[in-house]
């Protein structure tokens, strides 16, 4: 699992990671949870810990936030408390999924994530505002960043070497994720500074 | 303290095209310390394949100097300059490495005989080179009997069989799948912490990840970027 110590100002200062995915919450953990559901009833708690588990510790729930989803989730028909005459919000009561949580699984699973616009993103807001302000000012802002990024890889890459890909298939997976993000914005800024270059050859 | 095992200073190369001398290189200075890594990027034609032929005495820079274990290349003699490019350095491409006719422990026994082993002596070093990479169980295998990531992965074992040191990489992982490559960084990365010394061309920033630095080449430059990206 990953068990690292945070990383720098970026790190999530109740995540033990430092690589907290920047999810919706309200969005996902409704459906990691219902996922969990799926394979067996639960505690809250072993709800908490399966997730974390799943996810290589790089989201990390309280358990208030478990038991406040699976309020709504009972409240919309998607799963309900084993034991109906039990007390619901109670660390004994375990829950199951319904067949209509088991539908808004299935459709869950079958929508591919819609990835945010690049225009949204930070990086490409800076690097376009630079370019509109004076083309030839881009240059050390893609050299920053794609020194940043490259630093970024090698440090999750030294990560990825000390990790087992047998025994710790998620924290593996999950830094696969990240590389491949990080690579994707490495191969953007050559593709500017390239664009940037054969316009100024013209 | 020893020489690093690969110095370049004020390297440069031109070539003649059309009666203009075009500078493909440099002046570039580069020091490969033993046990380092170094990965250089760039976009095509920026000079990564000329340094690296120069670096790995293919080619003779017009000009600067090229030390290679402390020896000043160009100028020893033909035969010593060949003797010393044969036990120190390896080279890795993107394919075409091994001879096809000859299994992976010959592949890799064969620099070992060209410097004078007898069979019976190389076979061990070969066979080690090889388990070194994870493939002691398929030496005798022939490359086309290996998978494309199997085939790069003799490939290295052959550049540092026996007492070579530095291995030039020119996109070693460029015809591999993203597992297949990984696998081959994971190897170089483990001789280069056991000593060894390496230099890849990559246009891969994820296998340029697995390097203690990264250097980006530009239009026969280093950028100002070359920022130490290891922490090792």
């Amino acid at each position: 699992m990953g068990r690292i110590a945070p990383l720098g100002p970026a790190a999530d200062p109740v995540g033990n990671t430092g690589y907290a995915y920047r999810a919706t919450p309200a969005m996902s953990v409704r459906h990691s949870l219902l996922a969990l559901l799926a394979e067996e009833p639960r505690h809250g708690y072993g709800l908490k810990a399966q997730f974390e588990r799943s996810t290589a510790g790089t989201w990390p729930l309280n358990v208030g936030q478990v038991y406040t989803t699976l309020a709504r989730l009972e409240r919309d028909g998607l799963a309900e408390p084993t034991d109906p005459d039990g007390d619901a919000s109670g660390a004994r009561q375990s829950w199951r999924i319904t067949d209509l949580g088991r539908e808004a699984l299935g459709r869950w699973f079958e929508e591919p994530v819609a990835l945010d616009p690049p225009a949204r993103d930070e990086l490409a807001i800076k690097v376009l505002l630079a370019i509109a302000a004076d083309a030839e000012s881009v240059g050390p802002i893609l050299v920053r960043q794609r020194a940043a990024a490259l630093e970024r890889m090698a440090e999750l890459t030294r990560h990825k070497a000390k990790a087992d890909p047998m025994r710790e298939l998620p924290w593996v997976l999950v830094l696969d994720a990240l590389l491949l993000k990080l690579e994707a914005e490495v191969r953007w800024l050559d593709l500017v500074a390239a664009r940037l270059a054969a316009r100024g050859q013209r | 303290m020893s020489a690093p095992i690969l110095r370049m200073e004020a390297v440069e190369r031109h070539y003649e095209s059309a009666g203009q001398r075009i500078r493909v290189l440099g002046p570039v200075d580069l020091e490969l310390a033993r046990g380092e890594f170094v990965a250089i990027m760039g976009p095509s034609g920026a000079g990564k394949s000329t340094l690296l032929g120069l670096a790995g005495a293919l080619d003779r820079p017009d000009g600067g100097a090229v030390f290679l274990d402390g020896q000043k290349l160009w100028g020893l003699r033909g035969d010593e300059l060949a003797a010393l490019r044969r036990r120190k350095v390896g080279y890795v491409f993107q394919d075409l490495n091994l001879v096809e006719g000859l299994t992976a422990l010959e592949n890799t026994r064969l620099p070992l005989e060209l410097d004078g082993l007898a069979r019976r002596k190389a076979d061990p070093v070969a066979l080690a080179a090889l388990e070194r990479v994870g493939l002691g169980e398929l030496a005798h295998r022939f490359p086309e009997e290996l998978s494309g990531g199997e085939r790069q992965r003799v490939a290295i074992a052959r550049a540092f069989v026996g007492p070579r040191e530095l291995l030039l990489a020119d996109e070693p992982t460029g015809a591999l799948d993203s597992l297949a490559g990984e696998t081959v960084m994971r190897h170089l990365r483990t001789a280069c912490d056991g000593g060894k010394s390496a230099l890849l061309v990559t246009h891969d920033a994820r296998h340029a990840a697995w390097a203690d630095r990264v250097l980006h080449l530009v239009d026969g430059r280093f950028a100002h970027d070359n920022a130490s990206v290891g922490g090792r």
